[in-house]
């Protein structure tokens, strides 16, 4: 029940909150909304609910397609990261004010929806239905909510992750025509045994689809400009949910059905991982824009786990799992410190910012944990995450571990630079004026810190949790 | 039988009460009636309760699939009534005249989705094809629509014969007009006659679908003749055709597959590819609807290419999702001055609603999930990929699926990211009722095709 519910409440609430004509009452209920599905959420993993982490009905029986949901290890931990991140992006962007906020956070909700969606959905047309309908909220909230150049750069992202996410469809069709009792359950298509030939390009149908959505070099270029002109929070749930789902997508669609070619183009994938960290990070260093910068270093990131992904042994499918819901809280944190600052003194530009840390001590202190995380400094989350990832990489093939690592020193150079420039040096203009964060902004951000200690000291909750999920795919390749 | 019956009687109907009926506005009530009273003559032929219960000599043939067919057409032109019927009337002094031949196309359409003999597939064609003419020409002071309707008579016409001449060297190769008669191989010496039939049929059949290389007449007599009978073309009588076509190749040319299915193909791209690429590049929302039918066309073929109990589901689905979607589409641009894209700015501002419901469509010509389009899309598609053959075609036909989200949601950006005044419009409240219930059943079938779809196994 727990499943449904995950999806219908965003779903009934944000269609409710377009009836909701005035800001503070959408703001209230659609935050109330997102409580309710966090209060669903945390409920199950407390009651250890195993029954209410699936859900069938009927569908479209015609088609072999029922509406099937199900929570493995490493959905359970990803609802769990939509359904709390949600509240924390309301609240922290509490006084941004929208045009027509109904529409906007009616859209907002109907995103979350999709996207729990995506990481529920064990049947492969649902999958699919999930995966587009994430986008046209998505797309709609960019477009008309977004900055300047808004329309053409939303414009790009939405051709591009529709192309990918077609081809997919045709990739799904094929696979249903192969499978023993014409249905698109989970089940059955694993169970289809594909020639090597057929998984080969069945393989590549289905990564492109997903890697777009991640995104991995070189379908990375509409990203930087989608975040950049995205307004803040939904840069947020573009950055923080969104891309999980080209990961999980891998985990728990591309890695079963297609093993194969899993291994057969596993130094491409990864090879072209490890580029996308390094190039990545390279042009993060030159940026001056604090969003296109945090773009940038995202690209990074989901780099390294899309490689560890495909690694093939426990200590970097295990990494990646933990570095899913670490780097979602992260970058979650880094956005609020941008919005934060962004609306005090009006600009992301590192040039024209300087000496925060005078005005504003309580946000400069958060922030640095936040940097120091990213750059998964030890006792943090993204430390165990990206231990494990590159302790996986090594084990692959010890180039790529190398070449990998040397993403990690270039983020502590753009991030303990971005925190120089940002926050220490002189005041100017800008920045005199500014004040500390009040009490709502700190408890937001108190949350993401509690969160990286946390895990970065007891992760292992998270590694049961996702137990099964490693197993499955671990078992799937021998 | 009873759809074709009564339409024409209807047609003839509508003729006379012009004489008798002065009030112009009476024709669009009249009309309704007429189409509901098909609807209901549809409705007996389902469920097997005929006029006249014969098939004339097997001239016809009472499949479900073609009646069912029908029942589409028959509710899109319902639609199509209440949505245009005044700016029908709007058109010339002659609305009665106006109605009368959409009835007589709607005989035609009977006879198309119901043939069992190739004579009778010509005389649908035809009986389709001359009240468009005049269709085509009706508002008589515009220039663009004369020629418009010249253009479409000269090339229908030589369509049509090169047609009549396909049918000749079919009954040349096999002595007969019937379709199961056709079935059979003919002696090893006339296989080159059936050949070169079933490639002129083909021809035909594609100038009449507007598939390329045969679609240079579309943008024309589209963007000329009066905007409610480019609704009316583009949708009703075009999904019409491809049921004649799909029928056709499916009961007479099924097992010759290896002889036409690369033809088929072919074609199926080019239409994919010149509709879209070219729609790409228009400026005015008719003429861009003008190429998206040209490229929906193209999906459409790929009934014809796969030709199994799939393509049959799809094509059916195809064309209640399209003809709804651009019938609600059209009824709103009737309205409107300006036919650009910029015409559409801040339309969303001005009529939310309205907005809202054209949303819907165009995601779903797009065929985005959750709306009719994207099954219907699904089903042709799950059709040429059930062959197991040619999947380059339906990778190619995703591409261009994606090219065709282009220039749908360059009016979704117009209406709702851009800045405008929207244009004036004259939009009563029983005229956003009957645009919310497009929307709903385009939503509806999004999510539960089966019903529609279950009614092919229904009785």
């Amino acid at each position: 029940m727990t499943a449904l519910l995950l999806i219908l409440v965003p779903l009934i609430g944000g269609l409710v909150t377009f009836f909701v004509k005035q800001e503070s009452q959408a703001k209230l209920w659609s935050f109330v909304v997102s409580l309710v599905t966090l209060a669903a959420m945390s409920v199950n993993l407390l009651m250890h609910d195993e029954a209410g982490r699936s859900f069938t009905a009927e569908w479209l029986p015609m088609l072999g397609s029922s509406f099937a949901l199900q929570m493995d290890g490493a959905s359970t931990l990803l609802c769990f990261l939509t359904s709390l991140c949600y509240p924390i992006i309301f609240s922290s962007t509490w006084k941004s004010s929208y045009a027509s906020p109904n529409s906007f956070y009616g859209l907002m909700l109907l995103a979350q929806a999709g996207i729990t969606g995506v990481f529920l959905a064990a049947d492969g047309l649902l999958f699919y239905f999930f995966w587009e309908l994430a986008l046209i909220p998505v797309y709609f909230l960019c477009s008309k909510w977004g900055g300047e150049k808004r329309i053409a750069v939303t414009f790009k992202f939405f051709i591009y992750t529709f192309i990918g996410s077609l081809l997919m469809l045709v990739g799904l069709l094929y696979m249903y025509y192969q499978t023993a009792d014409a249905s698109f359950s989970m089940q059955s298509l694993y169970a289809v045994k594909l020639t090597g030939e057929q998984q080969s390009w069945l393989f590549w149908l289905f990564f492109v689809a997903f890697a777009v959505k991640m995104p991995v070099f070189p379908f990375h270029t509409w990203q930087p400009d989608t975040y950049e002109q995205s307004p803040t929070a939904v840069t947020m749930v573009l950055s923080a949910l969104m891309v999980k789902m080209g990961l999980f997508a891998v985990i728990r669609w591309l890695l079963p059905l297609f093993p194969d070619a899993a291994v057969q183009y596993d130094n491409i994938v990864i090879g072209l991982s490890v580029i996308g960290m390094i190039y990545a990070s390279i042009l993060a260093m030159q940026q001056d824009d604090i969003k296109r910068l945090i773009a940038y270093s995202s690209i990074a990131h989901i780099g390294l786990m899309s490689a560890a992904l495909f690694v093939n042994n426990e200590s970097g499918l295990q990494g990646a799992m933990i570095q899913l819901f670490s780097h979602g809280v992260n970058v979650l944190g880094m956005w609020i410190v941008i919005e934060l600052i962004e609306r005090r003194f009006g600009t992301r530009k590192m040039s024209e910012l300087g000496g925060l840390a005078q005005k504003a001590p309580g946000l400069t202190i958060l922030l640095v944990i936040v940097a120091l995380a990213n750059v998964a400094l030890p006792l943090t989350n993204a430390f165990i995450g990206e231990f494990l990832m590159f302790n996986g990489l090594f084990k692959f093939n010890i180039w790529y571990a190398a070449v990998g690592g040397l993403s990690v020193i270039l983020s502590a150079i753009y991030s303990l630079r971005m925190i120089q420039k940002v926050f220490y040096g002189n005041e100017n203009i800008l920045t005199a004026t500014g004040a500390d964060i009040n009490w709502v902004e700190k408890a937001s951000l108190a949350v993401i810190v509690v969160a990286i200690f946390v895990m970065g000291v007891y992760p292992k909750p998270v590694f049961e949790l996702t137990t099964d999920t490693v197993t499955l795919i671990l078992g799937v390749f021998k | 039988m009873n759809l074709i019956l009564i339409s024409a009687i209807w047609g003839i109907v509508m003729m006379f009460s012009g004489l008798f009926l002065k009030s112009k506005s009476s024709a669009k009530t009249v009309a309704l009636i007429g189409s509901i009273a098909l609807l209901i003559g549809n409705f007996f032929d389902l469920s097997g309760k005929m006029i006249i219960n014969s098939n004339f000599n097997g001239m016809l043939q009472y499949e479900r699939f073609g009646l069912l067919f029908l029942t589409v057409l028959v509710l899109a032109l319902i639609m199509y009534i209440l949505l245009s019927g005044k700016d029908v009337e709007a058109v010339g002094n002659h609305p009665f005249e106006y109605f009368a031949l959409i009835f007589f196309v709607m005989s035609g359409a009977g006879l198309v989705a119901l043939f069992n003999n190739l004579l009778i597939l010509f005389i649908g064609i035809e009986i389709i094809s001359i009240p468009l003419y005049i269709l085509t020409g009706s508002d008589k002071r515009n220039l663009k629509g004369n020629e418009a309707a010249l253009k479409y008579f000269l090339m229908g016409s030589f369509s049509t014969g090169i047609m009549l001449m396909g049918i000749a060297f079919l009954y040349g190769a096999t002595g007969s007009f019937q379709l199961e008669q056709l079935m059979l191989q003919p002696q090893e010496d006339y296989k080159i006659f059936m050949l070169i039939g079933i490639v002129m049929i083909m021809v035909a059949l594609a100038f009449k679908v507007s598939a390329a290389p045969f679609h240079f007449w579309t943008p024309d007599v589209y963007d000329g003749a009066p905007t409610v009978f480019t609704s009316f073309m583009a949708t009703i009588v075009k999904a019409a055709v491809f049921i004649g076509f799909v029928n056709l190749f499916a009961n007479a040319f099924g097992n010759k597959t290896g002889n036409w299915q690369m033809t088929v193909a072919i074609i199926t791209t080019l239409t994919l590819f010149i509709g879209n690429i070219t729609a790409v590049y228009q400026q005015s929302v008719k003429r861009m609807l003008a190429y998206s039918s040209i490229a929906q066309a193209g999906f459409m073929m790929f009934a014809v290419f796969a030709i199994n109990d799939m393509a049959k589901q799809g094509l059916l689905l195809y064309a209640a999702a399209y003809c709804f979607a651009t019938i609600g589409i059209f009824a709103v641009l009737v309205k409107m001055k300006d036919y650009t894209f910029d015409g559409f700015n801040g339309l969303a501002k001005k009529q939310p609603l309205v907005a809202l419901v054209l949303t819907v469509c165009l995601l779903s010509l797009a065929g985005i999930p959750l709306t009719a389009g994207f099954f219907a899309k699904y089903f042709v598609l799950a059709a040429a990929v059930k062959t197991g053959t040619y999947l380059w075609l339906v990778i190619f036909a995703v591409v261009m699926a994606a090219v065709s989200v282009y220039y749908y949601f360059r009016v979704i950006q117009a209406m709702y990211f851009k800045e405008g005044e929207g244009q004036e419009m004259l939009i009563t409240v029983p005229f956003k009722a009957l645009l919310v219930t497009v929307a709903a059943v385009v939503i509806l079938l999004g999510v539960y095709p089966s019903l529609l779809l279950n009614w092919l196994t229904l009785f």
